[in-house]
């Protein structure tokens, strides 16, 4: 069964295959902790943000970044949809391909995404020939625009980015995995690997987390917490879950006891 | 005057992109620049002169979620 997912069960975005259905933020690390985390978490991609460049700071993110890995810049900072297009632009020009992760900001406490900008980006990008990963609130309306719009996945927020909050959205993520026919990668919010595995039981495509990690005691190993935790809930979900009743059922035999009836 | 990541700079006549990134001391491999909104691209830095007022940004991936 393992060598079944391992061999069979990719993740597909638009077309290009992944063995492991963990996405890393790269945020909050020192830069000698990004490898370990990246080699624990399994991950085969990694989002980065674009800012201006300081000359006096010579070591480099990219040196510290394994050369399978496929680099995912977001669009942080960008707070409309022109902003975003124009951070995207200027990220695939530094020659690490055509993924964009679309963020588009403008509320400062909560942080949550402007769906309608959000959309607008993705079909501009779309057109550009980017694969496109926008980075939603779980809203269903919003995530057909999306697909719509050429969207390659969803990427509804589970919480707060950086919040540790976990499921706060369950039912609506759920309704997006049911409703919408593209990959849905959970990002944001999510605290503990227990969070992630549940939401991959409930047919999430990947998850993606950065702060639970990047906040750990031990950023290595919740890195690897967090990919058995991601192929477990991988597995339940191709499994099926087992069903619930409301009354005990034994699970030994009721037969045979060591007494006389 | 040019103003680079948001800060004036002074800059000398005839003085192109790859003299300025080469002046400031950036590594042109991790970088992508663009003036005045318009991207320039890695092999075109030695054609593109730099004029009085152009807003320049040089820009490379950092950390993020």
């Amino acid at each position: 069964m393992e060598n079944k997912i391992e061999n069979n069960d990719k993740l597909i975005i638009a077309g290009r295959s992944f063995n492991s259905r963990f996405i890393l933020g790269s945020g909050k690390y020192s830069l000698t902790l990004i490898k370990a985390a990246v080699e624990n978490a399994g991950a085969e991609i990694i989002t980065l943000a674009l800012r201006r460049a300081d000359a006096k700071d010579k070591d480099n993110i990219m040196n510290y970044i394994p050369k399978n890995v496929t680099v995912l810049p977001n669009t942080s900072g960008a707070r409309t949809a022109d902003e975003a297009v124009r951070i995207a632009r200027l990220s695939r020009e530094l020659g690490m391909g055509d993924f964009v992760k679309i963020e588009v900001i403008r509320d400062s406490k909560y942080l949550f995404p402007d769906n309608g900008e959000t959309v607008k980006a993705t079909e501009i990008l779309a057109k550009e020939g980017f694969v496109v990963m926008p980075y939603m609130f779980p809203d269903l309306n919003a995530a057909r625009a999306l697909a719509d719009a050429g969207a390659a996945c969803v990427m509804p927020l589970a919480a707060p980015i950086g919040s540790n909050k976990g499921l706060c959205a369950r039912d609506f993520i759920k309704i997006l995995i049911d409703e919408i026919d593209l990959p849905i990668i959970v990002d944001a919010g999510i605290g503990r690997p227990s969070q992630a595995c549940e939401v991959m039981e409930t047919g999430a495509a990947a998850v993606m987390a950065n702060t639970a990690i990047a906040t750990a005691g031990d950023v290595p190993l919740m890195a690897r917490a967090f990919r058995l935790a991601v192929e477990a809930g991988r597995a339940a979900y191709i499994s099926g879950l087992g069903r619930i009743s409301d009354e005990a059922a034994a699970s030994s035999p009721l037969t045979g006891f060591l007494r006389n009836e | 005057m040019l103003k680079v990541n948001g800060e004036q700079r002074k800059f000398k006549d005839g003085q192109n992109i790859a003299d300025l990134i080469k002046e400031c001391g950036y590594d042109k491999d991790f970088i992508v620049v663009e003036v005045n909104l318009e991207i320039i691209p890695k092999g075109k830095y030695r054609e593109r002169p730099l004029n009085d007022g152009d807003e320049v940004e040089i820009l490379r991936f950092m950390g993020g979620g």
